[in-house]
């Protein structure tokens, strides 16, 4: 699988609100972040919209499920656009992936729409690939932002 | 709408009308006689320490910014030009000279003096010397925390947080030599909903077993992550959320004269609180003790006070040292300011704890806040409805006890705490000036 499809197939697991499947693709040591502060260094020393290990990465997951997530039940309905893939390097046999997300997500009779410069780490995997790291910069990551209940 | 016995009507000893969550024209007059009077929460010293020094803030309707002088003073700007009104700053923070308007280029000193005006010779002679930045007639700090009110006359900042203050102390007291620095960035999170609405949740004891339940199972059933993971705060507070009905029922819970609340604590986990046995707190102890003796160091420690509400737009805990400014926007939209404080005299792991704490627990992603969110917004357009016209605040009423010029909860879940705030709403809304 090229890094682009794979990336098109992770979109599609939450469009479809296969969370589980989703969190399959995510390696045990995998990060997945959501900076708060436009070039962010650093998870532990700044405050971030999202900063999950794996294990609460799979929690997170567990709680979208539970009947009184109120923020989550029902579910949104999202469409991920994923855009501009490129490849930005290589370290220890992991590619470093950059893309662009255009996230629609509908909820409560309100539209709300997220664009993001996207980086994956992404560890081969047989014939495909695991996800060692994934950071979402949201373009606007600073500004007052509704609560954000869906998965970037 | 705004006759006085009018506005006495909506507010009842166990209940008050829904039009103070949903009456535009109500909301216009609370920014104008409880925003517009009351001293509002700002921000923190540390924000400003050199001259010219300035973030951008709100009081109710007014744009401010609040700007360390060259005085050493801390300034309060209206951030409006005396020309034609544009914003003479832009939103953020950042030091500067001059605060120079972009439209004509009127420019203005740190104190908000106009000091120089192109085309000036357009103007009688001394007319520009009438014009300057207005500014809040009256700021103040308290331990740090700074505040100002648009009103020129009134109660002193320390008569206004009464015995509130003492949230205040133990939030600094907890801090080696007393220093505190906001760090780590600032979350602002908004909610289709009225202000009120946030002030009303955070001492209520009884909503998080209800609100919190999907994170308060999915923690309790997950392995413990190990006290050096990243994750293991955020597990232990999503548990505590769900503490057993018996600790929230005797927990404190107090409200002072002018709608300030505060609770006490409910954390039964030694990481939380105590932290005894935890090799980073143990350190912090003893820089504590170093400082002050081991007797005020475990006094300090031993205060046990959670979440403080500083009635009418500042919440915030001194545990892990988070503080929320709320922002009016409309009658249902708000938005809310939440800063973390480090210590930087304590072990540096602690404001790793502060950050995974805020993540979890009040950032604008977490699984803890967004279903207050959603609760919020559920009530504001539950609200819509006039059937009944009134939201009942009735939990605990009757026996409310005074309490060394305080009134406290029978329990700790009791709604004493937002009859407090609804006292305070009326007397503000209702008094001369």
């Amino acid at each position: 699988m090229t890094p682009e499809q794979f990336l098109y197939h992770e979109a599609r697991l939450l469009d479809l609100h296969r969370y589980e499947e989703w969190l399959e693709l995510f390696a045990e040591d995998a990060s997945y972040w959501l900076p708060l502060e436009h070039g962010q260094k650093d998870p532990y020393e700044t405050s971030s919209i999202i900063h999950d290990d794996r294990a609460l990465l799979e929690l997170r997951v567990k709680q979208i499920r539970h009947p009184r997530a109120h923020a989550r039940q029902p579910l949104a309905r999202t469409v991920h656009q994923v855009g501009n893939v490129v490849q930005l390097g290589e370290t220890n046999g992991e590619l470093q992936i950059g893309s662009t997300l255009t996230v629609v997500e509908f909820r409560n009779d309100k539209q709300r729409v997220y664009g993001a410069l996207v980086e994956h780490r992404l560890r081969p995997h047989g014939n495909t690939f695991r996800i060692a790291r994934k950071r979402i910069d949201l373009v606007n990551s600073e500004g007052e932002l509704d609560g954000i209940a869906i998965l970037l | 709408m705004a006759a006085n016995e009018q506005l006495a009507m909506l507010v009842q000893p166990d209940r008050v009308h829904r039009a103070l969550y949903t009456d535009a024209a109500i909301f216009e007059l609370e920014m104008e006689r409880i925003f517009g009077r009351a001293w509002l929460a700002l921000g923190h010293e540390s924000q400003v320490p050199e001259p010219g020094d300035y973030f951008t803030a709100r009081m109710g309707r007014e744009p401010v910014v609040v700007v360390r002088k060259d005085d050493g003073q801390v300034g309060v700007l209206v951030n409006r030009c005396a020309h034609r009104g544009s914003m003479v700053c832009a939103e953020g923070r950042g030091r500067v000279e001059r605060f120079v308007c972009p439209y004509h280029g009127w420019s203005y000193d740190r104190a908000g003096e106009l000091k120089a005006v192109p085309f000036a010779s357009g103007y009688a002679p001394g007319k520009l010397a009438e014009l300057r930045l207005a500014s809040a007639p009256r700021v103040a700090s308290y331990r740090g925390f700074i505040f100002a009110s648009l009103a020129a006359g009134g109660e002193s900042l320390e008569e206004f947080l009464g015995p509130a203050k003492a949230s205040f102390d133990d939030f600094v007291d907890r801090a080696p030599d007393g220093e505190l620095q906001v760090a780590g960035g600032v979350f602002k999170h908004a909610y289709a909903g009225n202000w009120k609405l946030m002030l009303e949740n955070h001492l209520d004891g009884a909503h998080p077993a209800w609100v919190h339940a999907s994170s308060v199972a999915v923690a309790r059933n997950a392995p413990d992550p190990g006290g050096e993971r990243y994750s293991d705060i955020a597990v232990r507070q999503m548990r505590q959320n769900g503490a057993p009905d018996v600790v929230w029922e005797a927990t404190g819970i107090w409200t002072t004269a002018r709608g300030h609340g505060y609770m006490g604590d409910y954390h039964d986990d030694d990481r939380l609180v105590v932290g005894l046995g935890n090799p980073v707190f143990d350190a912090y102890r003893a820089q504590l003790i170093e400082r002050l003796g081991e007797e005020e160091a475990d006094r300090i420690l031993r205060v046990t006070l959670w979440n403080t509400i500083i009635y009418p737009n500042c919440s915030f805990m001194s545990q892990f040292r988070q503080l929320r400014i709320i922002h009016p926007l409309a009658v249902d939209r708000s938005v809310v300011y939440t800063y973390s404080f480090r210590m930087p005299k304590a072990p540096a792991p602690m404001f790793r704890d502060t950050v995974a704490f805020a993540n979890v627990v009040n950032g604008t992603g977490s699984w803890v806040l967004t279903d207050d969110l959603e609760v919020y917004e559920r009530i504001q357009r539950g609200l819509t409805s006039s059937a009944p016209e009134w939201v009942y605040i009735g939990r605990g009423y009757g026996r409310d006890v005074e309490d060394q010029g305080t009134q406290r909860g029978a329990t700790g879940t009791s709604e004493v705490f937002i009859r407090g705030q609804m006292r305070a709403w009326l007397d503000y809304m209702t008094r001369d000036a």
